[in-house]
């Protein structure tokens, strides 16, 4: 693809990256004392808008379709390049489904919209047993969840099912991907996953079979040696971690619980910074993306804890690494 | 054959060459201008000094044509239509310095001033060691321009 093809969507990111957050204004709204003065705050730096609601949700759903709609008309026929970023949304989709239909009951808005199977479609799909209707990276997972859940009732099963699915997905899209941020955003969304799924398996008490039903090979960590480490407990993690790109990890594991998703989260950001000194290509504008995301989970960490009139320490630990 | 139809193709290459590294720099560079002044019109005159630097190749390929057509006689009339083969392969050889390095030095250029722009984005206050980068491929522009020149009007 010819370098010019993103130039102006690399430029505009430029010129847009100046309005993200930067540490120091979080660390300004961290020191506002109120949820309201919060959100006067954010609606300061132009968050929301003047047809949008006085409302946190309202005001970040907004940014976040801001963003998105942006980014589209940036990549503008290669939105395809996005797919990747909405096999949860699509994954989850089909897991409501399948429960939705197995069950026989409905509970509300349970589905994502902003993917290439919305929640009607996906729960027809479902309940005709439409198999050929979904991706060809979804039918079997679909399939065998389906039958799963509607002979055991087992909802996790159900769900490590399809999650395996999704992230073999990303895994693949990575693989099949000529941009480079695509294939090392894959490899680091699969090896965090799987490395999340080791210490949650191991905290509930999980056997090794569960470990590596739910896990997804992928090429920087090994599913089979990091199921066996997660029996050893966090210590035999963190020593499987220690030969791993994601040492780091380990350390916030020992840390705590929110110092652990607060590094898988950061570790993704890690992952796109290389972005920012690069003026061609998509890889830009995808960083932009993921940046606004972690920015706009950032803020909702924030005023869900000022909200809760939850100590500063508390809200300070979960707060994301800035991408600018 | 006479020489002259090798003295005009040099030329011709000269301008095609120099103005096809030109066009796609000014071209690229463009596109990035117009992606910063979306979000920042105040940026307008900055940008487009680092849209206008891969322009140059252009103009010098331009420069050596007209000596050259000027030195075979094709302006202002008086032309060697008997010009021997050597003597017009020379002129062909001596345009193409201009032609060839004005082509790369082209697209490096916008290219280096698309990167250029993406500093001036973020960093307006940067705008002149972000010129520099661009400007520093002009050299190469300039030496090719210096050798045609040099070589054309010794013939």
């Amino acid at each position: 693809m010819s370098k010019a093809t993103y130039a102006y969507g690399v430029a505009r990111i430029r010129a847009m990256e100046m309005s993200l957050f930067t540490s120091a204004v979080i660390e300004q709204l961290m020191a506002l004392k109120s949820y309201e003065s919060c959100l006067q705050f954010l609606e300061e730096k132009g968050w929301g808008g003047t047809d949008v609601p006085q409302d946190a949700e309202a005001i970040l759903a907004a940014e976040r379709e801001k963003t998105w709609r942006t980014v589209r008309e940036l990549l503008g026929k290669d939105t395809r390049i996005l797919d990747v970023f909405s096999y949860p949304n699509l994954f989850h989709n089909l897991k409501a489904a399948i429960k939705e239909t197995a069950v026989s009951e409905k509970h509300g808005s349970i589905y994502y919209e902003d993917c290439s199977i919305g929640g009607k479609e996906m729960a027809r799909i479902v309940a005709e047993r439409d198999w050929e209707a979904l991706p060809a990276n979804m039918r079997d997972a679909a399939k065998e969840a389906y039958e799963s859940f509607l002979h055991t009732k087992d909802g996790q099963l159900c769900d490590i099912i399809v999650d395996r699915a999704a992230l073999t997905a990303v895994i693949q899209a990575g693989e099949e991907a000529s941009d480079p941020i695509i294939r090392d955003y894959a490899e680091s969304t699969a090896a965090i996953a799987d490395i999340k799924i080791a210490v949650r398996s191991w905290r509930t008490g999980k056997s090794l079979d569960f470990m590596r039903r739910a896990m997804a090979e992928c090429k920087t960590v090994s599913t089979e040696r990091l199921s066996l480490a997660a029996m050893a407990g966090i210590d035999g993690i963190c020593e499987y971690l220690e030969g791993t790109p994601y040492r780091e990890g380990g350390a916030a594991l020992k840390e705590s619980t929110s110092a652990f998703e607060r590094w898988c989260d950061n570790q993704i950001i890690e992952t796109i910074r290389p972005q920012k000194y690069n003026p061609f290509s998509a890889g830009p504008i995808i960083a932009y993306m993921l940046a606004r995301e972690n920015e706009i989970k950032t803020v909702r960490i924030i005023l869900t804890g000022k909200l809760n009139q939850l100590p500063d320490d508390l809200i300070r630990e979960r707060v994301r690494e800035m991408y600018v | 054959m006479s020489g002259i139809v090798f003295a005009l193709t040099g030329a011709a290459l000269a301008v095609i060459l120099s103005g096809m590294g030109s066009a796609y720099g000014v071209g690229v560079a463009g596109q990035a201008a117009a992606g910063v002044v979306t979000e920042d019109p105040d940026k307008f005159a900055k940008v487009l000094i680092l849209q206008l630097l891969p322009g140059t190749q252009g103009i010098y390929g331009l420069l050596v044509a007209f000596i050259a057509l000027s030195k075979i006689g094709l302006l202002g009339g008086g032309a060697q239509m008997d010009m021997e083969m050597t003597t017009g392969l020379l002129y062909l050889a001596a345009c193409l310095p201009v032609g060839v390095v004005g082509l790369v030095s082209g697209r490096h250029q916008g290219e280096t001033s698309v990167a250029a722009i993406g500093v001036v984005a973020k960093k307006p206050d940067q705008f002149g060691k972000a010129m520099l980068f661009p400007a520093m491929v002009e050299t190469y522009a300039i030496l090719s321009l210096l050798v045609s020149i040099l070589a054309v009007s010794a013939l």
